[in-house]
C-alpha cells in the first residue's frame, strides 16, 4: 500500500458507498447516526445534509469534533478479511454563503434524488473538515492518510 | 435501443416490451384490420430514463415515506401529483431526447396523434387498467409528444392506478409502461363493442357517439346503445338517448361541441353499419380467441379499429373489483362544472333554508311525542344531508385536484404545490367566522373591565356591545361550544366560546398574510393560447369554487347537525328535570341518543379514534423505556415552530387550548378550525396536501404537518415538540440519555 494508492481506495470506497455512520457527542454523551455523505476530490471535506431539528445537528453545534465509518461489509464471515472499513475524523467547519452552492452541487450530484430534502431552509448543509483517514483491512492491516485541509 | 418502433419493430420486440395494447394493434394490422398509423415507445426507454435522470429513486422516496396501507386516498393523490411532477419537470437525457425527437419528426410531424399507455399487463383477461392509465388525444409536434410520452409514464403513478395495483397485489416498483403512437383519425362517429355483453352472456353490445371516443369514455356523452343476440347478430333492443354535444379535436387537445339539430335527431350508426362494427368484433374475438372490448371509429365512411383487448372478469356485476370506484376518483371539467351549478345553486341555498326553517321551531313549546317526531325528523334531516355531503360535495372537491393537474401541466412549477395560492384567500367561511372572533377579542382587549367580567361570570351585560356581537356571531355560525365535531360538547360548559375569546384577547391581533397570486395568475394564463384563455379562466374559477365549498360545506352541514343537538339538548333536558311524568317521557327515553351514558358513549366514539394499548407487563420492562424522537409525515405548511403539544383526543381537549400551543389531532375538523389561530403548528394523523387543517393552517401562514402515522400515540399533551413544515418533521425533545 502507498499513499496514492491509499488514496484512491478510500476515495473508491466512499465513492460506492451511499451512507456512513456519523459519530457525534455532546456533554459526554456519544451519539451515532447514518447519513447519506459526499466527499470533495481531495477528500479533504466530507459534506451531508440534516434537518436543524435532528440530535447529529445540536450535538454538532455543541461540539464539532465528528467522525464518519464508511465501510462495505456485506454482514458475512468474509466480511473479517474481504470488507474495507474507513473512519474519518475531522471538524465541522463553518460554509461561507458564496461556497455553499458549489458544495450543494457536489452533494446532489452523488444523491440527487435529495433536492427537495437540500431546498428546504431547516435543512443544514454539514461539511467536516478531515484531518485524518484510518483504513481497516484484512482483518486488522490499519493505514492512516492525513489529508490536506 | 431503438427509441421508436413500427409495425414491425412492435411485433418483433414482443408484448412484454410494447405492452398489450401496442402489441394487439400491431398484430390487427399485419392481420388486414384497418388501423391507424401506429408507433410504439417501448419499456426499456422508460426504464433508460428512469435510470438516467435519477428518478427512480425519487420515486423510491416518494412511494415509502408512509406504509402504502396505511395512507388515505388524499394521501396517495399527494403521491401521485408529486411524482407527476417528477416526470414533467425533469427532460429526457439529451442524447435519448434528440434521437427520439428525429424519428418522431420523421414519423408523424405532419398530422395529430394520440398518446396512449401501452403496460406490459395491461388489459389482460384478469386486470384492466382500462381508463387507469393516461391517454392524449390531438398532440402535435414531437416536442409535445415526448411531454406526453413523459406524463403516460407518469400515469403508472396515479393515485387510481396505485390503488388498482395494490388491490391486485402487483409491486408498484417492478411496473413499467410503454406508449402507443397512433396517428388520430378525425372520427364522424366512434364507440366500443362488447362482443359478448358483460351485463348478459347471451348478448353483443355496442355504444356509439358522434365524434370521438373520448366523451363516451370520459361518461360526459351519453350513447346510443345497441344489444345484439350473440348468436344471430339480430338486435335486440336500441337505447336512444337525448344527444347534445359531442367530443372533437379542438386546439391543444379536444372540446366538447353542440351538435348540429340534424345529427342530434338520428343515431350515429345505420343498420350497415352496426354490422360493420359487429363482424369486426367477431373477427377480433377469434383472432384473440377469448371475447372482446373493441374500440373503433367510423370517418369519410371508412371503418378504423382503435384497439382491442380481452374483457376483464372484473366487468362482471358479481366481482368486488373497485377499478369503477377509482377511475371515479377523477372528474371531467364539464362533470364537475354540472356539479358546481347543483351545490351552489340548488343543495346550499337549501342547507341554508333547511337550518333556518328548523331554528324557527320553539322546542320547549313541543308536547314530549312532538319533541320525539322532532329529534327523529332532524335526524332523518341530517342523515338525508349527510348523504348529499359524500355523493356530491366530496366529488365536487376534486375540481381543486382537476384545476392543479391543469395548471402543473401548463406552468411545469418546481413546486407541484405552487397551484394552491391561486385557490387560497377566496374568502373562506371559517376565515370570515375567525375574523368575527377576532373582532369579538379586540373588544375584550380595549376594555379591562369586560375582561374582568367575562373571567368571572362568564358573560358580559347584555347592553354591551360584546353581547350583541356575539349573539350575532352565534346567530350565524352557532355556539362554537356546542357545534364542535360530534355536537355534543355542551357538557364541556357554556362558557367555553368565553374561554375562547379571553384566549384570543391575550394576544396581539392576528390577521390573515393573503398572498398576492396576481403574478402567478398571470403566468397561469400566459401558458394558454390566446382560444384557451376561456378555459383556462374558467377552470381557475372552478378550481377557487372547489376550494371554498370544501370549507363551507362543512359549516353549512354543522348547522344542520347543532338544529339535530338542540333538540337532542331539549330531549336531555327534560329527562333530568324533576317532577316530570315518566309514562309522558317514555318515547324520549328511546331515542339511542338520549339513554343512558349515551352522549359520553357517542362523544368516544365520534372523536376516539385513539384507544391507548398498554403494552406488556411493567414487571418485566422496569427499566425500559419507550418514546418517539422523529415523526414523519407530509409537509403540509410551510415553517417551523416550537411549543407544547396540545393533544385533542375529545372535542373536549379544545376548550382548554392555549396560545403558542402545538395542535396535535387525528383531523381537523372543520368546525374546529376557530382555535388555529392560537396555534403555533398544526399536525395532523390524516394525510393530504388538501385537507382540511393543512389548508387553514396555509391560510394562518402556520407550520403544517399531516400524515404523521399513528401521532396521537407517541405524543401527549404538554410535551415540548418542534414541527418542520419545511420537511414534513415532528421531533419530541427527549433527554440524550
Amino acid at each position: 500500500m502507498d499513499n496514492q494508492t491509499l488514496f484512491t481506495t478510500i476515495q473508491d470506497l466512499i465513492d460506492s458507498r451511499q451512507l456512513a455512520v456519523l459519530c457525534t457527542q455532546k456533554d459526554g454523551h456519544p451519539y451515532a447516526s447514518l447519513v447519506a455523505v459526499a466527499a470533495t476530490q481531495k477528500l479533504n471535506r466530507i459534506i451531508f445534509l440534516t434537518p436543524k431539528t435532528t440530535r447529529k445537528y445540536d450535538n454538532l453545534t455543541a461540539c464539532p469534533n465528528a467522525a464518519f465509518l464508511i465501510n462495505n461489509s456485506e454482514n458475512r464471515t468474509e466480511d473479517f478479511y474481504q470488507a474495507t472499513a474507513v473512519t474519518a475524523t475531522g471538524t465541522v467547519i463553518h460554509v461561507p454563503d458564496a461556497e455553499q452552492q458549489a458544495l450543494t452541487d457536489i452533494y446532489l450530484a452523488r444523491h440527487p434524488h435529495l433536492e427537495s430534502f437540500a431546498a428546504a431552509p431547516t435543512t443544514a448543509l454539514v461539511c467536516v473538515k478531515i484531518s485524518k483517514y484510518i483504513l481497516v483491512n484484512r482483518f486488522q492491516n490499519v493505514f492512516e492518510l492525513a489529508v490536506t485541509p | 435501443m431503438t427509441p421508436l418502433l413500427d409495425i414491425q419493430g412492435i411485433l418483433a420486440a414482443g408484448r412484454q416490451q410494447t405492452g398489450t395494447k401496442a402489441f394487439h394493434m400491431a398484430k390487427l394490422k399485419k392481420t388486414g384490420f384497418t388501423v391507424p398509423r401506429t408507433w410504439c415507445i417501448p419499456t426499456p426507454v422508460y426504464e433508460a430514463y428512469l435510470a438516467n435522470t435519477g428518478i427512480r429513486d425519487r420515486i423510491g422516496i416518494e412511494l415509502n415515506r408512509k406504509a402504502f396501507d396505511r395512507m388515505r386516498w388524499e394521501e396517495i393523490w399527494d403521491v401521485s401529483l408529486r411524482i407527476r411532477n417528477f416526470f414533467l419537470t425533469t427532460p429526457l437525457p439529451s442524447s435519448l431526447d434528440e434521437r427520439l425527437t428525429r424519428e418522431l419528426a420523421a414519423a408523424c410531424n405532419d398530422f395529430p396523434v394520440a398518446v396512449r399507455s401501452s403496460a406490459p399487463g395491461e388489459d389482460e383477461k384478469a386486470s384492466s387498467f382500462a381508463g387507469l392509465h393516461a391517454s392524449f388525444l390531438n398532440v402535435t409536434s414531437p416536442a409535445s409528444i415526448v411531454t406526453h410520452i413523459k406524463l403516460v409514464w407518469a400515469s403508472l403513478f396515479s393515485d387510481a392506478a396505485l390503488l388498482y395495483r395494490r388491490e391486485l397485489g402487483l409491486a408498484v416498483e417492478r411496473s413499467t409502461m410503454a406508449v402507443l403512437i397512433q396517428e388520430l383519425i378525425p372520427s364522424d362517429c366512434s364507440g366500443v363493442f362488447f362482443s359478448r355483453n358483460p351485463a348478459n352472456s347471451r348478448q353483443m353490445l355496442i355504444e356509439a357517439v358522434w365524434g370521438l371516443n373520448q366523451g363516451l369514455v370520459d361518461g360526459d356523452i351519453a350513447p346510443d346503445r345497441w344489444h345484439l343476440d350473440r348468436t344471430t347478430g339480430r338486435i335486440e333492443a336500441h337505447y336512444d338517448p337525448k344527444r347534445s354535444h359531442c367530443i372533437q379535436a379542438g386546439t391543444g387537445g379536444v372540446e366538447r361541441v353542440a351538435l348540429t339539430p340534424a345529427l342530434a335527431d338520428k343515431p350515429p350508426l345505420e343498420p350497415a353499419m352496426i354490422d360493420q362494427v359487429r363482424e369486426a368484433g367477431r373477427r377480433l374475438e377469434s383472432l384473440f380467441e377469448q371475447p372482446q372490448d373493441m374500440e373503433w371509429t367510423f370517418w369519410q365512411n371508412r371503418f378504423y379499429v382503435l384497439q382491442s383487448r380481452a374483457i376483464t372478469t372484473s366487468a362482471s356485476k358479481d366481482t368486488d373489483d373497485k377499478r369503477t370506484w377509482y377511475l371515479s376518483l377523477h372528474r371531467s371539467y364539464d362533470n364537475l362544472k354540472a356539479l358546481y351549478d347543483k351545490i351552489e345553486h340548488c343543495l346550499i341555498p337549501k342547507m341554508i333554508q333547511v337550518a333556518e326553517d328548523l331554528g324557527r321551531i320553539d322546542l320547549s313549546a313541543l308536547s314530549p311525542s312532538n319533541l320525539c317526531a322532532e329529534i327523529d325528523r332532524r335526524q332523518a334531516v341530517y342523515d338525508h344531508w349527510v348523504k348529499v355531503y359524500w355523493a356530491d360535495f366530496i366529488p365536487f372537491a376534486h375540481g381543486i385536484r382537476l384545476f392543479g393537474q391543469v395548471y402543473n401541466d401548463a406552468v411545469k412549477p418546481a413546486d407541484p404545490y405552487e397551484f394552491m395560492t391561486l385557490l387560497e384567500n377566496t374568502g373562506l367561511k371559517s376565515v370570515r367566522r375567525n375574523t368575527l372572533l377576532e373582532e369579538l377579542a379586540e373588544c375584550i382587549r380595549t376594555d379591562p373591565g369586560l375582561a374582568r367580567t367575562l373571567a368571572q361570570h362568564g358573560r358580559a351585560p347584555s347592553d354591551h356591545r360584546f353581547s350583541r356581537l356575539l349573539a350575532d356571531f352565534i346567530e350565524e355560525f352557532g355556539d362554537l361550544s356546542c357545534t364542535t365535531g360530534t355536537g355534543n360538547e355542551c357538557q364541556y360548559g357554556d362558557t367555553a366560546i368565553i374561554r375562547i375569546l379571553l384566549a384570543y384577547s391575550q394576544r396581539s391581533a392576528k390577521r390573515l398574510d393573503p398572498s398576492d397570486p396576481g403574478t402567478l395568475e398571470d403566468s397561469y394564463l400566459k401558458a394558454f393560447a390566446p382560444d384557451q384563455q376561456t378555459y383556462a379562466k374558467d377552470l381557475l374559477h372552478l378550481g377557487r369554487e372547489s376550494f371554498r365549498l370544501r370549507d363551507d360545506d362543512n359549516i353549512h352541514l354543522g348547522r344542520i347537525e347543532a338544529r339535530l343537538h338542540e333538540a337532542l339538548q331539549e330531549g336531555q333536558t327534560r329527562l333530568s328535570a324533576p317532577g316530570n311524568n315518566p309514562a309522558d317521557l317514555a318515547c324520549l327515553t328511546k331515542i339511542p341518543a338520549l339513554s343512558a351514558g349515551a352522549l359520553n358513549a357517542d362523544t368516544a366514539s365520534a372523536s376516539g379514534t385513539f384507544q391507548r394499548t398498554e403494552t406488556g407487563e411493567p414487571d418485566t420492562v422496569s427499566d425500559r423505556w419507550f418514546r418517539a424522537r422523529q415523526i414523519v409525515g407530509h409537509p403540509a405548511g410551510q415553517g417551523i415552530a416550537r411549543g407544547t403539544a396540545r393533544v385533542i383526543r375529545d372535542p373536549g381537549d379544545l376548550t382548554g387550548f392555549n396560545e403558542g400551543e402545538v395542535l396535535i389531532c387525528q383531523g381537523v375538523d372543520p368546525n374546529m378550525t376557530f382555535v388555529i389561530p392560537l396555534a403555533a403548528a398544526v399536525v395532523e394523523a390524516r394525510g393530504g396536501m388538501l385537507i382540511h387543517g393543512a389548508i387553514i393552517a396555509r391560510e394562518y401562514g402556520l407550520p403544517c404537518v399531516t400524515g404523521a402515522d399513528r401521532i396521537l400515540e407517541y405524543i401527549q399533551t404538554g410535551d415540548r415538540v418542534t414541527v418542520d413544515g419545511y420537511l414534513g418533521i415532528v421531533t419530541c425533545e427527549t433527554s440524550p440519555d
